[in-house]
């Protein structure tokens, strides 16, 4: 992927869109984090463990991670119903995998983590916005974690393979979307969603495109981390 | 399936595909034997039953007249469903859609949309007003496994299989008339992996999903990628997915005779 070409937005090929990051910003909650990603904002919160209801949804090896992806009605152009649709529901469920695999669940057997995200305005890329936000408010909340979930996307539009794609580049006639989340820094794909049509050794360079991307999201969720919590000393990974 | 057989069978599982083998004797990029029949409800618009080792499915094809989506005044459009009903689990409740099913639905959804293999621009009877919309619908009757490829299968079977509806002066559909068939010029494919013990099978059987860590599903058209889906807790890296859609490619050509050999089948 060449880093030279300039986009409608004035990126690179390789470049993300500005990212800026809050952490603690919701009292009641556990643990939450606001994020705005270009023109996506997108607030998460986490509460839990906490006992689980109804009992029969409980686990008795591990804590339930119960991950709701929402966009708020006016988030997008043309009012959308507030009711949850096949999108939201399918999004929460491969999202919350993905989550799931970032933290010592098994701590925690019999309860729930109940991780809530709302996307108030979206710009494309919003289920690796809220990803990335709902990590940084697990890791806000204390919970073990194994690492954190470094989410983004890359694909093509306009003949050009690109990262951090904004909705005007999903709308290109030859668009192709892939959302990739990864677990940092153990570099483990946790999440991968796509749609397009595209030959296959150009999708396993959407693919490294991302997994570069998610690095980059990774430093910058680290620097968030030890703003609010410095440490003594190196950090050993 | 038994919560304790469950169990059993998933250590047994695992030590036969960490010898590259599996309990019914496949290899782990076999799949198990294919029936697959177009024409079977004669009340659909188009449908297919697929036979893939013991899980079975049935899809059936309806067009109905709708409006169109603003930002496609001349396109009518597809949509399909997949339903988990009891009749194919003892796992499955009644009820309304379960996330399992939503997300087995969308994920051959976009396999088949992305494909672009209808003119959705033929679909149109009256630009801004009225348009056809093609139902397809899901029913598996037995799930014993990798119910995505077996219902993506039968959905594009029961596309060949579809009629265009005869249209009325009012621009309804005739109910049972047909003018001749819907073009479908490309076929898609799905395939699903699962990661048990850390190797990649094909075609898991509903034993070997439940011993699965993790799920990932291609949707292939010859040496060109339509859409994935990661599912399940559990990871993967970036070498594994890339052989994936190495292996995926190289499986296209054999589906996509299962499919052409049945439509052909049936024409003659």
């Amino acid at each position: 992927m060449s880093g030279e070409n300039i986009r409608g937005d004035g990126r690179k090929n390789n470049e993300l869109r500005p990212i800026s990051i809050k952490l603690g910003v919701v009292k009641s909650a556990d643990g939450s984090c606001y994020l705005e990603w270009g023109k996506n904002t997108v607030l998460a919160t986490v509460h839990g463990p906490r006992p689980i209801f109804p009992k029969h949804m409980a686990d008795s090896e591990k804590a339930v991670v119960n991950y709701r992806y929402r966009m708020a009605s006016f988030s997008v152009p043309e009012r959308k119903s507030p009711v949850p649709a096949k999108r939201d529901k399918e999004i929460s469920l491969v999202s919350g995998f993905a989550l799931e695999s970032s933290i010592y669940t098994e701590k925690f057997p019999n309860t729930v983590i109940d991780v809530d995200t709302i996307i108030f305005s979206s710009n494309a890329g919003t289920r690796a916005a809220a990803l990335t936000a709902a990590t940084l408010a697990c890791a806000d909340a204390g919970l073990p974690m194994k690492g954190l979930i470094s989410a983004v996307a890359a694909g093509r539009a306009n003949g050009d393979i690109i990262l951090d794609l904004t909705k005007d580049e999903e709308d290109a006639d030859d668009a192709v979307d892939t959302a990739c989340a990864v677990l940092m820094p153990q570099k483990e794909i946790v999440l991968l969603q796509m749609d397009g049509f595209v030959e296959k050794e150009d999708w396993k360079k959407m693919i490294s495109a991302a997994m570069s991307g998610a690095e980059k999201i990774y430093e910058l969720q680290k620097k968030v981390l030890l703003d609010k919590y410095p440490l003594e000393g190196e950090i050993n990974e | 399936m038994n919560e304790i057989l469950k169990i059993i069978s998933k250590d047994t599982i695992e030590e036969y595909v960490k010898d590259g083998k599996r309990t019914d004797g496949r290899g782990l990029l076999d799949y198990r034997n294919i029936e697959l029949k177009q024409g079977v409800i004669k009340s659909a618009d188009g449908s297919a039953w697929i036979k893939l080792g013991d899980t079975e499915v049935i899809v059936g094809t309806k067009f109905v007249v709708g409006t169109p989506y603003p930002d496609s005044p001349d396109e009518g459009s597809m949509s399909l469903n997949l339903e988990l009903s009891g009749i194919a689990s003892p796992d499955f409740e009644t009820g309304p859609p379960s996330i399992a099913s939503i997300e087995y639905g969308r994920v051959v959804d976009r396999v088949i949309r992305s494909a672009e293999c209808m003119d959705f621009k033929s679909f149109c009877l009256v630009p801004g007003e009225k348009v056809l919309m093609l139902f397809i619908d899901c029913y598996p009757i037995n799930a014993a496994g990798n119910l995505i490829d077996a219902a993506e299968i039968a959905a594009v079977a029961a596309l060949l299989d579809t009629k265009f509806p005869k249209i009325d002066e009012n621009n309804n559909i005739i109910q049972g008339e047909y003018v001749g068939k819907l073009e479908v010029n490309k076929i898609p494919i799905s395939i699903t992996f699962e990661k048990i013990a850390g190797k990649l099978i094909v075609d898991p059987n509903d034993k070997e999903e439940y011993a699965s860590d993790t799920r990932f599903t291609l949707g292939i058209h010859k040496d060109s990628i339509l859409a994935c889906q990661k599912s399940k807790a559990g990871s993967f890296t970036e070498d594994e997915i890339n052989y994936m859609i190495d292996v995926a490619t190289s499986k296209y050509s054999v589906l996509e005779k299962v499919i052409s050999d049945a439509n052909d089948n049936k024409e003659s």
